[in-house]
Parts: structure tokens; C-alpha cells; sequence
């Protein structure tokens, strides 16, 4: 450490008289900054914006709203039946776009619940007790639940095309959640441990003195002092899930189609007006931009959990 | 623990009769099933949902016979059991079941069903330069975490200095990572790059980029792809790193500020050094979920031009998409389950080998 703080008292005696540059530093990185957030957020823009275009707006390449030709109009909101004049008409597009919001909902929702009522559990019994299955310990089965990271979609995506066909669980909610909550597992695994370890044990064993059962003192004094790290398992995976496509695209067909599945069909056809397109992009990404303002938080407390000690 | 000799033998035996009575459900349901879809029996089942239910059932019964015949032990095991009796089903019986699927010749669109054929997938894999190609590919994109890793580290650095509206700029860094990638194909692939109208080519046109076709030859391709991909997975990167930066002491912290020439040593000298073990996680994970890569690359180019840009995943999809070659898809992906196993072992390796002699020095 001697180098360390040698090191730092050279710079701080360095950079003392020269203040100019310290300016300069600071604009330099607000100018990077700004680059990189518009980098971010450009993309976003441009796909609300463009729902709100006319063809002549994207054939001449408008950005700028409200200004010139770029009045803002509902056509690509129209073409989905979701602008204010098709509202309360009969829409079939709309029909269809709001089965497979819905159908995302479940999925995702459903998915993120079970995960987290089989996985906290587990990470907590992992954190707390000694297992011994056979040969397999505690740091055994830790790795059995991460190791799913490992595989990729592929590898289980045509056994579970095969298998599903049987059990007759193809095009059905039910199967995409089960295959979605063995995706997200691992990692609400991963992040509830990491949060019940920090959770004091003297807390549960003043419960277990006064006579909670372990599940009592796991469901009264644990699971109330673990929120944030359950609220962020599930947000993340909710998150993932959402977004998943390769499964939901081979997996299902007419009655469980998720919203990706739905972005992707469109993307593939030729001749696809682009407002509409990104009418329905938008629609695809809303929840996640609320998400990502209002719970920025929990998503990256998720991100980060057990990553950095 | 060691309270087992005050459970009643009674309640021990009904909870050894339970499971022995579910277990023989379970397999009486599945002869039952194997000998009906052989056609040995002929109830003519449609599908094979009991055993499914048989399982459920002696799964639960599992459950409960361990709080019955063990106590307290048996309590504990039930806050496991759940997740590991769902992982076994949905993990090890697919994967299994995968290599059955995968030494066959299996077309989903034809009428033969599945044919049982040896060692052929795996030698029509050997010769299928399609299979190399996206290796190859596979290659490049892994390789290119490590340019990802510099720009993130970058980007961190300039969250950690010393700025107004920090919530701003995490927020706005962090939302690429939230969207869906089909949805990022089309904004970003499809949209902003596209031919005529997208501003991305108009940029270019305006640049000096006469035909500016983003897709069309492959490297440029290649390079897009990873583009759209870095820009939703960088915020991943930079996440994992910011909270390292954080979580430096302070006195450290203060010296690691990005200001100047000064600011560049102190870097290379002490926040890197003192950052590696971070490093180390987020560029393995980060390699881990690249080597999953598909959805960008199967709307965006759907692995063109020419395979260019194809990966693994892209290419088994198509394999089932176009060809519902559900045999030979199966053994491309086994073969790849472990040739991904045996390259992460090595990099887990060569890491911890690195790592230890990092912390020697």
C-alpha cells in the first residue's frame, strides 16, 4: 500500500496548481457521457418517434418533432387499433397484439413467481444448513444449480420440442413457464443466497429459542429481512423472461405466442410499414423502459449480487 | 438434528410405506405408458401426461415422507427439495433424452418418426462447414468480449467520477440491457441501419460512405452484429464494474478518480490492479452468455451474408426452422454442450492459475 499512497500524494501534489486542467478533464467527461447516454437512448427515441410518423416523415428521414413536416400522427398506433380514434372499434390486430401482451404477463410473471417460491427457499436452506445427498455437499449442489447458466437454449430447446409433443404441453403457458423458470432459477438461486448470507443467524436462532419451527422462523423473521434481495431475484427475472425468445419461438404457435415471437414474425415480411413496426416495438419495450426508470435499483442490486465481495 | 430416535416408529414406516407406494405408482404408470405407445397394450393414450402427474405425485409424497421419517432433518431437506426435484425433471431428463434424439435420424415433417442411425449425425457434422463456420464465429465474438470489457471499464470509470446527475446517466447506460433483443434487431439492425431511410445510413452517405449497406459483406456484417450486440450488453459489464469501483476503499477511491495524466498512472497502478478479481467475474460471465448469442443474429441477418455471421445457435435453429431436422440438430448442440464444457473448464483453469499468482506477487 506504501506505493499506493505514494502514488496518491504525487498526483494530489501534481495536480494542484493546475486547474485548467481539471477543467478540461471534467468537460471531456461530460462530453463522453452525454455521447454514450445518447448512443443509449437515440435507439428509444427513434422507435416511439417513428410510431408516431407518416410515410412521408420516414421516407425523408424526420427526427426533430413538431417542427416542419413532423406534426405526429397516430398511424402506426391506427394500424394496431390502439389510437384514440380505433379505441372502441373492433380490431383483430389489437386482439392479437394484446393475447400475446398478455400471454408475456403470464409467462413472465409466472415463470419469476415460481422460481422465487422454489429458489429462496433453497438458496436459504444452501446458505444455513449442511446437506449431504450421497456424496453430494453443499458446495455440490450450489454448482448443480449454477452450472444451468452453462447450458445454452439449443441444447434443450429440440428434446423439449420432442418431449412437450408429447405430454401435449406444446403452444400451452403452462410449458413455457416451466421451461422459463428452469432459465431463471439458477440466478434467483444465486441472488437470494447471497442475500439470506448477510441476514445475522442470531436472528433466526432467537426465534428457534422461542419456539418457531425452522419454517416458521424462515417465513416470519427471514423472508421479511430478505425482500430487497426477492424483489430483485424477481424483477430481473421477470425481465428475462419477457425478452426470451428462442424457446417461445419454437415452443409455441398460435395460442401461446409470446410479444417477441410476435416482433419477430413482422420483422421477417417484406414490405412491413415501418410505423406499425415500430408501434408494436414500442409496445414490446414499454414495460421494460418503467421497469428500467423506476426499479433501476433492484435490477442492479440483481446484477451484482455475489459478483463483488 | 439427533432427534430422529423420538419420531414414532409408526410415523416412520408410514412415511417409508408412502414413498414405496408412489415410487411403484410411478413406474407401474410409466410401464403402463411405454408398453401402450409400443402397442403391446391398446388403450391408444393420447399423450403421456399421467406419467407426468405419476411424477408430481411421488415427487410430493417425496416430500412429505422426508418430514415423516426424519424430523427436523426432513424439514430442512423440503426447503431443497422443490428446486432440485424440478431441475433433475426439466435438466437431466432432456438432456438424456437429447442423446437418445441425437444418434437418430429424426425429421419432424416426414412421416418415418424417429429412426435409430448411429454414428451418422455425428459424422455429417464433421463435414458440414456450416458447423465450423459458425465455431469460427463463435471464436470472434468470445474474443471480442475483451474490446467490450475496455469500453465498459471506460464507461465505468466515467460513472464512478465525480458528476452531477449520476441517477441520469445509470439509468439511461442501463436501459439497452433491458430491451428485448428482438425488438433491438429491428430498432437498431433493421431500422436505424436500414438502406434507404435509416439516419444510421445517412450518417454514413454524409461520411463519405457511398453504398453504406450494413449487412452486405461479411465482415462488415460481423462487426454490426457485434455492435447491436456490445450495445445491449455492455450495460451488463458496466454495472459489474461500477459496483467494483464502488465497493474500493475510499482513500483508494479518491486516487482513482479520473482527472489527467496523473489520474492515468494512478489508474494503471492501483484501481487496476486492486479491480482484477471483478474483472475476472464479469468477463467470464459475460463470455458465458455470449456463447448463447442467437436472437440478434436469427432476425437480423439470419446468419448471412454467406454465414458471416452465424453462430451456433443460429445455425441449429435453422437447422429445425427450415429443415425440421430435429436428429441432426440435437447432435450439433451436444457436441457443442461440450465443447462449451470443456472451454470453460480450461478458462476456469487458466484464470484461477492466473489469479493465484496475481495475489503471490
Amino acid at each position: 500500500m506504501t506505493t499506493a499512497s505514494e502514488a496518491y500524494a504525487a498526483r494530489r501534489r501534481a495536480s494542484q496548481p493546475w486547474n485548467w486542467s481539471r477543467a478540461t478533464a471534467k468537460i471531456l467527461i461530460y462530453a463522453a457521457l452525454l455521447t454514450w447516454a445518447f448512443i443509449c437512448l437515440f435507439p428509444i427515441y427513434w422507435t416511439i418517434s417513428t410510431s408516431f410518423k407518416t410515410a412521408v416523415n420516414v421516407t425523408q428521414g424526420d427526427i426533430i418533432p413538431f417542427i416542419g413536416r413532423f406534426q405526429g400522427d397516430w398511424k402506426g398506433w391506427r394500424s394496431l387499433g390502439l389510437s384514440p380514434d380505433t379505441i372502441f372499434q373492433v380490431s383483430t390486430v389489437r386482439d392479437e397484439f394484446l393475447l400475446r401482451f398478455g400471454n408475456s404477463v403470464m409467462a413472465s410473471v409466472g415463470a419469476s413467481l415460481l422460481a422465487v417460491i422454489i429458489g429462496a427457499p433453497a438458496a436459504y436452506g444452501l446458505a444455513r444448513f449442511n446437506y449431504k445427498f450421497g456424496p453430494w455437499r453443499n458446495k455440490d449442489i450450489s454448482f448443480f444449480f449454477l452450472s444451468q447458466l452453462l447450458l445454452p437454449p439449443v441444447v434443450l430447446a429440440m428434446p423439449f420440442l420432442v418431449l412437450y409433443k408429447e405430454l401435449a404441453l406444446l403452444d400451452n403457458l403452462i410449458g413455457l413457464i416451466l421451461v422459463y423458470t428452469l432459465m431463471v432459477l439458477p440466478i434467483v438461486i444465486w441472488i437470494t443466497r447471497d442475500q439470506f448470507e448477510t441476514i445475522p443467524i442470531e436472528l433466526e436462532q432467537a426465534a428457534l429459542v422461542d419456539g418457531c419451527t425452522i419454517w416458521g422462523a424462515f417465513i416470519r423473521i427471514v423472508l421479511p429481512l430478505a425482500l430487497p434481495g426477492l424483489v430483485a431475484a424477481f424483477i430481473l427475472s421477470v425481465v428475462l423472461c419477457w425478452n426470451e425468445y428462442f424457446f417461445a419461438a419454437l415452443l409455441t404457435s398460435t395460442n401461446a405466442k409470446t410479444v417477441p415471437v410476435m416482433v419477430a414474425s413482422q420483422t421477417g415480411s417484406q414490405g412491413i410499414s415501418w410505423w406499425t413496426m415500430a408501434a408494436l416495438s414500442t409496445g414490446a419495450i414499454a414495460p421494460l423502459i418503467v421497469i428500467g426508470v423506476f426499479l433501476e435499483r433492484y435490477i442492479v442490486k440483481g446484477l451484482t449480487a455475489g459478483a463483488v465481495k | 438434528m439427533g432427534h430422529a430416535s423420538l419420531i414414532p416408529a409408526g410415523r416412520k414406516s408410514a412415511g417409508r410405506l408412502l414413498i414405496v407406494l408412489t415410487s411403484l405408482l410411478l413406474a407401474a404408470t410409466v410401464i403402463f405408458q411405454i408398453l401402450d405407445a409400443s402397442g403391446v397394450l391398446a388403450f391408444g393414450l393420447p399423450d403421456w401426461r399421467p406419467s407426468l402427474y405419476a411424477y408430481i405425485v411421488w415427487a410430493v409424497s417425496m416430500g412429505i415422507s422426508q418430514v415423516m421419517m426424519r424430523g427436523e432433518a426432513g424439514h430442512k431437506a423440503l426447503f431443497l427439495l422443490p428446486a432440485l426435484l424440478f431441475t433433475i425433471a426439466m435438466v437431466i431428463f432432456p438432456t438424456v433424452f437429447g442423446f437418445y434424439i441425437a444418434f437418430s435420424e429424426w425429421n419432424l415433417s416426414s412421416f418415418d418418426g424417429q429412426k435409430f442411425n448411429g454414428l451418422d449425425n455425428l459424422r455429417t457434422l464433421y463435414n458440414d462447414s456450416y458447423f465450423w463456420n459458425a465455431l469460427r464465429n463463435m471464436t470472434f465474438y468470445v474474443a471480442s468480449v475483451l474490446l467490450q470489457y475496455a469500453l465498459a471499464f471506460g464507461l465505468a470509470l466515467l460513472l464512478n467520477a465525480d458528476i452531477r446527475a449520476r441517477k441520469f446517466f445509470r439509468v439511461a447506460f442501463l436501459l439497452p440491457f433491458m430491451l428485448s433483443p428482438v425488438a433491438v434487431s429491428w430498432m437498431i439492425g433493421k431500422s436505424l441501419m436500414e438502406f434507404r431511410f435509416g439516419p444510421l445510413a445517412g450518417l454514413a452517405r454524409h461520411l463519405g460512405w457511398e453504398n453504406p449497406a450494413f449487412f452486405a459483406t461479411p465482415w462488415i456484417a460481423r462487426f454490426n452484429i457485434l455492435a447491436l450486440d456490445a450495445w445491449v450488453w455492455l450495460p451488463f459489464m458496466i454495472i459489474l464494474i461500477l459496483a467494483g469501483l464502488q465497493a474500493m476503499p475510499k482513500d483508494i477511491q479518491e486516487a482513482a478518480k479520473v482527472d489527467g495524466a496523473a489520474g492515468w498512472t494512478s489508474f494503471w497502478h492501483i484501481t487496476f490492479p486492486l479491480m482484477l478479481p471483478v474483472s475476472v467475474t464479469t468477463i467470464v460471465l459475460r463470455i458465458i452468455f455470449q456463447l448463447k448469442l442467437a436472437d440478434i443474429v436469427i432476425n437480423t441477418t439470419s446468419g448471412g451474408p454467406g454465414g458471416a455471421t452465424d453462430t451456433v445457435s443460429s445455425f441449429i435453429f435453422r437447422e429445425y426452422r427450415d429443415r425440421s431436422n430435429v436428429g441432426y440438430g440435437t447432435m450439433a448442440a451436444e457436441v457443442y454442450l461440450i465443447i462449451i464444457i470443456i472451454f470453460i473448464t480450461i478458462l476456469l483453469n487458466l484464470v484461477g492459475r492466473f489469479m493465484r499468482r496475481e495475489a503471490a506477487q
